[in-house]
């Protein structure tokens, strides 16, 4: 079967003022597979995914160089609308953050603030969003209810399903389990399979079998560098780098 | 042992300094309260004063007041919450902002006279208002905006990064994430931080004595570019200015016991809002 390139990032330099945490990148995001980010602490494999979405344009003094193509447009250019862009690449954080705000208000805010305001098409979504997050069983007779009466991975599925509503294209996980116990993890990922159908799905881990698990494609990144970037099965069972072997064995990291 | 000992030791010291503070408070109310409350009556808050201020009540200055604070509040409450959104949302952190508001902080540690004397030049002369409520009102505003605009900073800054980075991911405009992710939740703090400052300038009696209040009037404002009397410094005048200084003493404490009330009342509309707003938000 023939891939597509979702998303593909050429020469991809990033900087925190004069600190380089990205350097050359080359990654290609194929459609409707997910590919995984996984690297030590501070690889920069989390700013990657934040640049996707130009998330870390709100930090002071951050600057990226290159090219990073979204159905090859490039998403770098100064012509192209942040706004739009978030809407067709979604986010789910480290951490759980849905807003204080009942059940149903956290699934409709995208909706309300991309001016749906039809409420039956509202109300469709949301449960639709709830379903495709594996949440709306658990959460249909208690849409009224404040978020924060939820559980931590039940949050989490939360901000998934929110992300999901205003129904983008690519889907970026930034760590999605590392706030979590390890059976909402294990929901989290069965999601993410059952989420590639749709969506082209990018996520960070620094939990190497989630990744062996979940992706399809495994890029490995030490000191901002990309090391290798492989299907998963070649990574983990056959990578060409010593570096590779190494940490995906455990000797460091 | 030893730990205890001294975590004891601790806690005692400062439990001993809060009842300190706590007793100096009450005694201050207690001893306004026993030698004010004889003159308190329904003629006292309501009547104007009589006989050269011998007699009679205090209601032009009750009503001064609540009008000055009206006028201080329309400056800074809009004001003092814009600029803080600004300078905590928007405003790109350079030296010229951090300058900015370093400024800010100081010049709530400006002596109340000087914003009198400002206001005087600024309201009164360049811009003509005349000796009113208008020039009082204004002048007790720019004497208010530091606190606000740094209490307002301070409620917004409680307000978790990641409510904005949530709503921005979605698709939000800046705007957006600001007005509906993270107003609403400073909101409250924001009012308790303004309410309080305005509590404070309903107090003030230097910034109002050049710039509007009058020692005796005995009839009501008609509009902004009136005089008008005020509590603290109808205070000011029966404790220092009187010529019966000793007769009118029960009176001079009866006003303060009254601005006291009206200060008390005011924070107390604060705390109200705040519970309120933070119930619907729990809802």
């Amino acid at each position: 079967m023939e891939l597509k390139a979702k998303v593909e990032t050429r020469n991809l330099n990033f900087y925190y003022g004069a600190k380089q945490a990205l350097k050359n990148i080359n990654i290609i995001c194929a459609e409707n597979q997910v590919t995984a980010i996984i690297g030590p602490s501070g690889c920069g494999k989390s700013t990657f995914v934040r640049v996707l979405n130009r998330m870390n344009d709100v930090i002071p003094g951050t600057r990226a160089e290159g090219e990073i193509f979204l159905d090859g447009e490039d998403i770098l250019s100064p012509k192209v609308d942040v706004v739009e862009l978030r809407r067709r690449v979604g986010m789910v954080f480290q951490k759980p953050n849905p807003f204080p705000k009942s059940i149903y208000d956290n699934v409709a805010y995208g909706l309300r603030i991309n001016s749906l305001r039809d409420r039956i098409k509202v109300e469709q979504l949301v449960e639709k969003s709830l379903r495709e997050a594996a949440l709306w069983d658990e959460v249909k007779d208690r849409l009224r209810e404040n978020a924060f009466t939820l559980s931590g991975g039940q949050q989490q599925r939360l901000c998934i399903a929110r992300a999901l509503a205003v129904e983008p294209e690519v889907m970026l996980f930034d760590e999605p389990c590392s706030a979590i116990d390890p059976i909402a993890t294990a929901k989290i990922e069965d999601l993410i399979q059952k989420l590639k159908q749709i969506y082209t799905v990018v996520i960070v881990t620094h939990n190497m079998q989630q990744a062996a698990r979940v992706s399809d494609y495994t890029a490995f990144m030490m000191l901002g560098e990309l090391v290798e970037f492989d299907r998963t099965e070649e990574i983990f069972t056959n990578p060409s780098q010593k570096l590779t072997e190494d940490y995906i064995t455990g000797r460091f990291g | 042992m030893r730990k205890k000992v001294i975590q004891f030791i601790g806690f005692f010291i400062l439990r001993g300094f809060m009842y300190f503070v706590l007793a100096v408070l009450l005694l201050f109310l207690y001893d306004i309260g026993r030698k004010g409350g004889g003159v308190i009556s329904w003629e006292f808050l309501t009547a104007a004063p009589r006989h050269g201020m011998t007699e009679g009540g205090i209601f032009p200055a009750i009503m001064g007041t609540c009008l000055v604070t009206m006028v201080t509040a329309f400056l800074a409450i809009p004001l003092g919450m814009f600029s803080a959104i600004y300078l905590n949302e928007y405003a790109k952190q350079t030296r010229l902002t951090r300058l900015i508001r370093l400024s800010i902080r100081n010049l709530s540690g400006v002596p109340s006279i000087v914003y009198g004397l400002f206001g005087v030049i600024l309201f009164v002369n360049i811009l003509r208002f005349g000796t009113s409520i208008l020039s009082a009102g204004l002048t007790l505003g720019l004497l208010t905006l530091p606190w606000t605009i740094t209490a307002s900073e301070e409620a917004i800054k409680t307000i978790p990064n990641s409510y904005r980075e949530g709503a921005l991911a979605l698709g939000a405009t800046k705007w957006q994430a600001i007005r509906t992710n993270v107003l609403p939740y400073a909101i409250p703090g924001m009012l308790t931080g303004t309410v309080l400052g305005l509590a404070r300038a309903a107090g003030e009696t230097a910034p109002i004595m050049f710039t509007g209040a009058a020692f005796y009037l005995p009839y009501l404002p008609k509009s902004l570019g009136d005089q008008f009397m005020a509590l603290p410094y109808h205070l000011y005048i029966m404790a220092t200015q009187h010529h019966a200084i000793t007769q009118v003493r029960p009176l001079a404490y009866g006003t303060a016991l009254v601005l006291i009330a009206l200060v008390l009342g005011m924070n107390m509309v604060a705390i109200v809002i705040r519970y309120r707003l933070r119930r619907k938000r729990r809802e």
